[in-house]
Formats: structure tokens, sequence, C-alpha cells
């Protein structure tokens, strides 16, 4: 197959046809950060966090394929900005209480968070009241944490083959549902790809939070990307 | 009851062939059957349609007409935009929640009527106007609002509200609706005389390719406002591989402001059936579907009327014009109340019976459409220009309106002005002689394009209607100096806040943040870095957002900051040091003070 | 008065996690002394500013009207005012009751939790008890903020670096390592 030749940040690069801009840059090395992409899933283009410019248009890398001669930035202090937006607000819509979270040090919002060097949003915690949902053996789901990046919903529809989960309402009232009366209710198992697929401290498993001692855990050294950009070294 | 329910659920799926692409209609019928969609109901309809209960919650909760709960037999939507505040909104409003006993949002104790609120419902002309269920209410005034409240109480038939009938088709029997024309001003495209199937006719002739041809030459660009050139839409369609291909038309004018489209739909149906057919003819192998906005439900008995009489005059159905293989059948489909529907692919979503989320773009609808086919989706202006390019062919049509923007626009004014209605005007035109056509004194500021797009100030007025200037899909609104435009800019923030579909963060987060950050300003409590701040926060939304939405939402504020700076900047002062102005101590112990008994000494 | 910088310290609504890890600085605090002078802290036990101050770290968001009165004269008194830890950025723990109403909070303690031994019935009102605000506010909705040294607690090398950053008047980004929200 033909590959198409593109530039991201100056430097040239080569991807297949048909290839996302994300992917593309993971196979050239480059690292553009997502929260909503996930391996295996079909992409989502709602957290933007992936945002890049092409050819002078912002455009989620995730979504957009790369096109011959693409000229594609990734590392410049706009783009920077506008992810460091994304990443506040993603913390201040909902109740990121990370001092508990068995997710810290594992999860990919407070990952990125740091890799960004945030030491505090910028915007005003909104406080939103939002449900937990403990009825399920095995599994709980804490709305407070969940970034509505809807990993969980494609993970039990295309991976699982089941349909656990779906958004519901709109705006700012959109929110994460279950198909029934409440977790236990429906045909979710521990062993779900869509509870693995959590970016956040939403979809966890119970009874077996701080398993990893801080400083041990996968981000407390290694800043979230670094696999790509120079694999092999850890 | 549980089972009447289900018994009931699963007649209306049946009816709809156990389709899950039909999920729209399905719950449009149990909605107006139940006066909600319950839990129950949505079981039943998952296990009819081989899908899953929170699939049908997921849709049934995206959509403002339709509802979990139980609403009352009979619902009225006060329309609350802008133009019905400036009309008499608030004192109607008060008179009805008074006559009915309950709050904006409640339900009578009877459980007989609800009162609630709703976005421009495309009566801007005749405001301060209303929805009970689907009959539309003008020109109200607090008197009126209580009489017909004790009219509805004695009946709770809204049918029977309509003692006067509107002009035109308004008076149609399966209309019959007190809804007024108001057209103003009748061009040569869009209000001169046509003769059904004279289009069509022209089409067979040219053949697809020829029709395209002609669509190019007469630089028709799509009249929704984004203005794409409808030609190339068409032929990529038309090349776009596939067997199927769909001809959608938005008839979803949600725009504040915007309602020339349910006058075309009344008064120039034809044109825009043939219109849809001369687009099937062109992309070839095609079937047509209305996308109706709920708000205009009232349409369509007489909407399925005329293509029925088209059908039974060979103008749609099998065998159009008698030419063998030429097939194109329309069919309605009705939306439920929600703005981002107008948005190409959201209403693509909607047609399939999902949320009305956008999609991602790339694939664009002439690739991969309604149910994944090539499909065009044009508004429904576009589709009547289109009949009268074929009928009086490119040149004539060209040679209209201004270099870069061909042909005539239908405009919908409304406002602070005498003459509100529809005007069909070339472009080209000023808006100052808009204002003077619509005989408005003292405009002080005009909405051009609706919200999404930014409000101007008199020095702007010889700015041009078209394309590459003051581009609109339709909307004119007028203020007068006195209006406070800061108003307005909250207002139609809270607005695209409300119709925001949540999928992307900045737009879901972004508006409720820049929202909070207007609010701070306007309290008084903003320091010149807020007004930055704003203006940084707006720019973000627009570039990062996925969809036209979130590229527009912040407009009015920009347009507030860039084209008013002096309104938002007079309330800014620096910040003296100590607490911060926003914070107020007061209102933070007010609870505790109630509860101990005790003031605060702090205070 | 001597010529060395003034640093003040307060625990608001925080539970001094914040200032222990100050003190694992270690034998850096000796470091410290000859860099500063401490004003108004708990480690001195000084309860009223001395003077002016070119640093205050506030531990902690504000729950009740003292905790506003207290931050307030931070604003004023301090050149730069440094929230430390987790609890003043965003509340911590206990701006967990933020959804939750007063008097909800106020029963659920005093009256009805499981445990309670109450016979009075009463919710503890002493006219010396400062007035609990509706929610807890973080620090930078109630003053401005300088700086964020988020952490539960902040690792000691992160307030080391961020101290020292501020008084030689070189602020640096935090190190990848020593910037934690846990």
């Amino acid at each position: 197959m033909s590959r198409v030749t593109f530039t991201i940040d100056g430097k040239t690069a080569t991807a297949e046809q048909g290839q996302t801009i994300l992917k593309a840059a993971e196979a050239a090395g480059v690292y553009i950060p997502r929260l909503c992409a996930c391996k295996d899933l079909v992409p989502h283009g709602s957290c933007r966090v992936c945002s890049v410019r092409v050819n002078g248009r912002i455009q989620a890398a995730c979504v957009q394929i790369v096109t011959e001669g693409a000229i594609v930035e990734n590392e410049s202090d706009e783009i920077r900005e506008y992810r460091r937006n994304i990443i506040d607000m993603l913390f201040v819509e909902g109740n990121h209480f990370c001092m508990f979270c068995e997710k810290s040090g594992h999860c990919e919002l407070q990952a990125l968070a740091y890799r960004f060097g945030i030491a505090a949003p910028r915007y005003r915690y909104l406080y939103p009241k939002r449900e937990i949902d403990l009825s399920h053996p095995d599994v709980y789901l804490d709305h407070n944490r969940c970034i509505l990046c809807g990993r969980c919903v494609r993970a039990s529809q295309d991976l699982d083959h089941k349909n656990v989960f779906q958004f519901v309402e709109r705006g700012c009232r959109k929110r994460l549902q279950v198909d029934g009366e409440a977790l236990a209710a429906t045909d979710l198992r521990v062993t779900d790809e869509a509870v693995a697929s959590c970016p956040v401290g939403a979809l966890m498993r119970k009874r077996v939070g701080y398993a990893v001692p801080v400083g041990r855990r996968p981000y407390d050294e290694i800043p979230i990307g670094k696999d790509i950009e120079s694999p092999g070294e850890e | 009851m549980k089972q009447a329910t289900a018994k009931v659920t699963g007649e209306i799926c049946r009816k709809f062939g156990n389709d899950r692409t039909r999920m729209m209609d399905i719950v449009l019928e149990v909605q107006a059957r139940f006066g909600c969609v319950s839990p129950d109901a949505m079981e039943e309809i998952a296990r009819a349609l081989g899908t899953h209960r929170v699939e049908v919650e997921s849709v049934v909760t995206f959509y403002a007409f339709l509802s979990v709960k139980p609403q009352g037999r009979v619902v009225i939507r006060l329309c609350s935009d802008i133009v019905d505040w400036m009309k008499g909104y608030e004192e109607v409003a008060v008179a009805m929640a008074k006559e009915l006993g309950v709050t904006m949002g409640e339900t009578t104790a009877d459980g007989a009527i609800t009162l609630t609120r709703t976005p421009c419902i495309g009566m801007s002309d005749q405001a301060p106007a209303a929805l009970i269920d689907d009959v539309v209410v003008t020109h109200l005034t607090p008197d009126r609002a209580r009489q017909l409240v004790r009219d509805l109480r004695r009946h709770l038939d809204p049918h029977q509200l309509v003692t006067m009938v509107g002009d035109g088709n308004n008076a149609h029997p399966l209309v019959r609706s007190m809804v007024r024309n108001n057209i103003r001003h009748r061009g040569a495209v869009l209000f001169a005389d046509f003769v059904p199937g004279s289009g069509l006719r022209r089409a067979l002739e040219l053949g697809p390719e020829g029709v395209i041809r002609e669509m190019k030459e007469s630089r028709l660009r799509g009249r929704g406002g984004a203005g794409f050139p409808a030609g190339m839409k068409w032929e990529m369609a038309r090349n776009a591989p596939g067997e199927r291909r769909y001809i959608l038309c938005n008839a979803d004018e949600g725009e504040p402001g915007t309602f020339k489209d349910r006058v075309l739909l009344t008064e120039r149906t034809d044109l825009l059936l043939e219109g849809m057919a001369i687009a099937g003819y062109a992309a070839g192998n095609a079937t047509g579907i209305i996308y109706l906005r709920g708000e205009y439900r009232y349409l369509l008995p007489f909407l399925t009327n005329a293509i029925e009489q088209r059908r039974e005059r060979g103008l749609l159905g099998r065998n159009l014009l008698g030419r063998k293989d030429f097939n194109f059948d329309v069919r309605i489909q009705l939306g439920a109340g929600a703005y981002i529907c107008g948005e190409e692919t959201a209403l693509i979503s909607s047609c399939e019976g999902l949320r009305g989320d956008p999609r991602n773009r790339p694939p664009f609808p002439p690739q991969h459409g309604y149910l994944g086919c090539p499909t065009i989706v044009n508004n429904v202006e576009t589709f009547c220009c289109a009949s009268r390019i074929l009928v009086e062919g490119a040149p004539w049509f060209a040679a209209m309106g201004s270099s870069r923007t061909t042909g005539t626009k239908v405009l919908s004014i409304s406002g602070d002005c005498r003459k509100p209605g529809v005007y069909e005007v070339p472009f080209g035109i000023t808006a100052r002689e808009l204002i003077e056509m619509a005989e408005a004194d003292n405009a002080g500021s005009m909405l051009i394009g609706g919200p999404c797009r930014r409000m101007i100030g008199p020095e702007r007025f010889e700015g041009r209607i078209c394309y590459d200037d003051l581009a609109t899909g339709g909307a004119i609104m007028i203020f007068n100096r006195a209006r406070n435009k800061l108003e307005i800019a909250e207002h139609y923030l809270d607005f695209f806040i409300e119709e925001s579909c949540g999928h992307c963060t900045p737009c879901r987060v972004g508006l409720i943040l820049l929202k909070k950050a207007v609010h701070k300003v306007v309290a008084g409590a903003g320091e010149p870095s807020d007004l930055a701040g704003m203006r940084d926060l707006s720019n973000f939304i627009i570039r990062t957002s996925r969809c036209g939405l979130g590229q527009a939402a912040p407009n009015p504020v920009l347009g507030a900051l860039e084209n008013f700076g002096d309104l938002y900047s007079g309330l800014v002062t620096e910040r003296k040091p100590g607490l911060l102005p926003e914070f107020d101590l007061s209102k933070a112990v007010v609870d505790a003070e109630l509860r101990a008994g005790r003031q605060s000494k702090y205070v | 008065m001597s010529s060395k910088a003034r640093i003040a310290t307060v625990s608001l609504a925080g539970c001094f996690g914040c200032h222990m890890s100050i003190l694992d600085i270690d034998q850096r605090i000796l470091q410290l002394a000859d860099l500063v002078e401490f004003d108004r802290s708990p480690i001195n036990d000084y309860k009223d500013f001395q003077g002016r101050c070119a640093v205050g770290i506030v531990e902690g968001g504000c729950c009740n009207e003292e905790n506003v009165h207290v931050l307030e004269r931070f604003r004023r008194q301090c050149d730069v005012l440094v929230s430390l830890g987790d609890c003043a950025i965003n509340g911590g723990i206990p701006a967990m009751r933020n959804n939750i109403p007063l008097r909800e909070c106020l029963e659920d303690a005093y009256l009805k939790s499981p445990g309670v031994y109450n016979p009075a019935g009463t919710v503890p009102n002493d006219p010396e008890l400062p007035l609990l605000l509706n929610r807890l506010y973080p620090c930078h909705e109630v003053v401005r903020i300088d700086h964020f040294i988020p952490g539960c607690p902040p690792p000691a090398d992160a307030i080391w670096d961020a101290l020292v950053g501020l008084l030689t008047g070189k602020p640096v980004a935090p190190v990848y390592n020593r910037l934690k929200y846990d």
C-alpha cells in the first residue's frame, strides 16, 4: 500500500493511507496526548485533548486522517495552552479528589495534568452533585470521577459485545447511564474490557485498591506518553 | 397498567416495522399517547427493536419534547426567545403561571396542564407566542393568556383555541392555524409563480449531469447559512460509491429569529418537493426525507397531504413524469426539540433514530451520510431555489444578487421594527436598507444570522447581506438603542448551553465557565484581565469544538466584546487587596446564621 | 526586626499534614532558618502577625467565617500568598460536603449518624464556635493566590523547591516527580 508523507513539529514522517494523525504520529515516535482515544476502540473525538493544528486548522488527531503533505503542529505554545485548558476543564467539571482515589498514580487524567505541570486548574471548581453506584459485587461506578470519554461505552459494545453503558441527557447534564436500574442489574462482569478501559477512577474494581505502593505506580516517575516517545527505555 | 403500556407500545413499534432506525417516530408516538416515555415503555421499545433500554433512554433524554416522567395532558411551551421577552414574555408567563397556579416547569395538581418554556419556535414576527401541544398561539397578552388557560381548562383541547385562522395556507383545513405569513416583500425567485412539474421536466431533458452543470453554473450556495455550493454537493453525492442515495431536507430552522422556512413550507410546498425530486434525479436512485422540526408538527398533516397529492400527479413516487426507473419518494421525519439537529450530521443521526449528536467529519454526508449512504442535506430554501433554477436557467439566477453570492435570500426580520415578517431580497442588500424596509426606527444593533453570529452596531449597517460580508441563514433581528446588549448576549449564551449536545469538552464545560466569567463581570466583580480571559476562553471554544454549535456559541459574548466593548469594560475595575469581590461572606454564612440564631461577627 | 525575609504559615480547614511536610525538609530546616524568619505560624505558635511578610503559606481551604477572616489577614500582610496542599487548592476531604446542605451535614454528624450519643439532641452552638460556610471554599475563591503547591501532602522537596524559588525571586517549574495530587 502506498504511504503518505507528512510533517509533525517539523519532523518528516510517513503514514499508512487512511491512518489517523494520532496513530501516524505514534508510529513516528511522537506522542499526542489523548484521553477518549484508546487502543482497540473506535475513535470518539470528544475530549479534544489530542487537538493539533493541521494545515492551519485545529483538528482532533484521533479522528482526523493524515493526508499527503499535511503539516501538523503538536508542540506549539498554542496547542499546549488548549490542552491545558481541556485538562483543567475536566478537573473542575467533576469531583476529582486524588488524595483518596484508588486510581491515583494510574489515572490518565492525573498523569496528563502532571505531564503538563499543572499545579492547580485555572477555573473554579463546579462541585457537581453526582451519584455513586456500589450495587455490583465486584465493580463500582463513581460518577464524580467520570469524564464522559465514552471508553466504557465503546468497550462494552465493541469488545465485550454487551451494551452496559450509554450516555443520557445532553449538554452539561449529559451523564453515563447503565442498562438497568443499577450496575448490579446489568450483565457487566469484573473481567469485562469496559471496566479496564476507564482512564480515571470512575469504573473501578472493588477490593484491589492501593495495591501498588506509592513511588512504583505507572505515572509516579515516568510521564504518560514516554513509552511512545522513547520505546524500550522503561 | 404496565401491561397496557406494553401492549400499546408494542403496537406502535410494529407500525414502524420494529425498525431501530425509526426510533424517533416510535418514541414521539409513545410520548403523544402516554404523555411520557416511561421506563416500562422504554423496556418494551428496546425489546421490540432488539436493542437495550439504555439506548432508548439515551434518545428520549436527548430531546426537549420527550420526557421520561409524566407530563400534563396538555403541555404549554411558552417561547422564551429574546424577541418574545421584548414583546412581553414575562408578563404573559406570570399571567399564565398565576392562572394555572404553578411555576414554570410545573404541572397542575390535577395533572392536566404543564407549563414550560422553550427556545425560539419560529414565530418571532408574531411574538410572544407559545406551543400548546402542537397548536401555535401568537400575539399573546396577559389577558389573552389568562383566557386561553381558562378555555383550555374547560376542554383540554388546544385545537379549540384556534378561533381565527391566518392567511394563505394557514387557513387550509389541514393546518387551521392562527399563524400569519407576514410576507412583506416578494422577490423574483421564491415567491414568483411556479407550475408544478416544470422544473422536473426540464431536469429530465438535461439529464442528471446536465442538472448538476446547471446547478453549478447558477452558483447557488446553501441557504442554511454555511453557504456550501449546492451543485458541488450534489455532484459529490452522485459520484460517491454506493447503491442508494438520500436527499435530506433540513426543515429544522432552529436558529432563533428564523421563520422563513415555515412560510416556504406552507406557501411554496411544491417548489420544495420538486427541488428534492430534482436533487434525487441528479444524485440517482435516491429517497427523500424532510426533517421537520418538532415545533412545526402542526404542519405535518398538510405536508403529508401535499406529498400524497404529488404522488397522485406523478410528481413523486414511482415512474415520475412517466419516466421508467425514475422513482423518488419522500417521508417526513419529525424532530423533538433540539437546536443541534439543524447541524447536518446531527440531523442525520436524528433521522436514524439516534441522539442528535453531530458526527466526526470527514467523512462528509455526500460520501457517507444517512445509513452510511451518500446523502445530500440542503435547506428548504435551497431546494426551492433549485426548482426555479431549472425552470429559468442558471444565467437568470446568476445574474441576481452580488458578485460572489447569486440569487435572492428569504429573510425573517423581527425585533424592534414596525413590519416584522418575511422578505425576499436580492443578495447584496445592505443592513441599512433592511432597517428601512422593516421600518425600524432607532435601530441600535442587529443580529444578522441569529445568535450564532456576532451582533453588529450602526457602524456596520452599510454592510451587505452575502456570504462574504454579513452572512445569514435568514435571521435578521433588530434591536433599538435602549436594548441591553449584554443581557441579550447572556440570554443566547444560556441558549447554547441548553442546546449543546455535551459531546466535546470545550463546548460542554467551556460554555459553563464562560457564563461564569460573564456573570462575574456583569455582577461588577470583574477586573480588566477578566475581559481578556473571556476573549481567550471564547476563542478556545470556537477553535477546539467539534461542530458548528461550539464554534458559534461564544459569538454572543465575542460580539458584545468586539463591537460594544465599552459596555463590558465599563463594568470592570482593578482589584483591591483583601477579599475577592465575587466572594460574599454574608451569603456564605446565611445558612449557618439561621441555624445558629446568631450573626457572623465578621460580616 | 532582622533583615531576613519573613514567612507566615497557617492551617485553615486542613489536617496539619502539610505543615508536617514542611518539617519533612529535614536538616534543610537549618538552611531555611538562615534564609527566613518565621512570623505568625503554628511552628512558633505566634497568634498574630509581627510585621509584613514576604511569603504566606496557607494550608486548607475555608470552611468557616474565621478561616475567611484569617485568610484575608494573610492576604493583606503577605506579599506572596501560597496555597499549600490539595485542601487549599480544591477543598480536599472537607469539600466532600459541598453538595450537602449545611443542615443535613450537622444533623448527620451530631444527631443521626450511627453511634452518635447525644441525649440532649443539640447541635453545638457555642458563641465561640465560628459559623460554618455553606460550603468549603478553596483559598483562591476567597482571596488572590499567587502560587500553588499541590499534594496530600505536597512532597517536602516540592515545598523546598518552591520556597527557595520564591525567596530568591527565581520561581522554578515543578520537577515531574515532585508534582503530586496525592
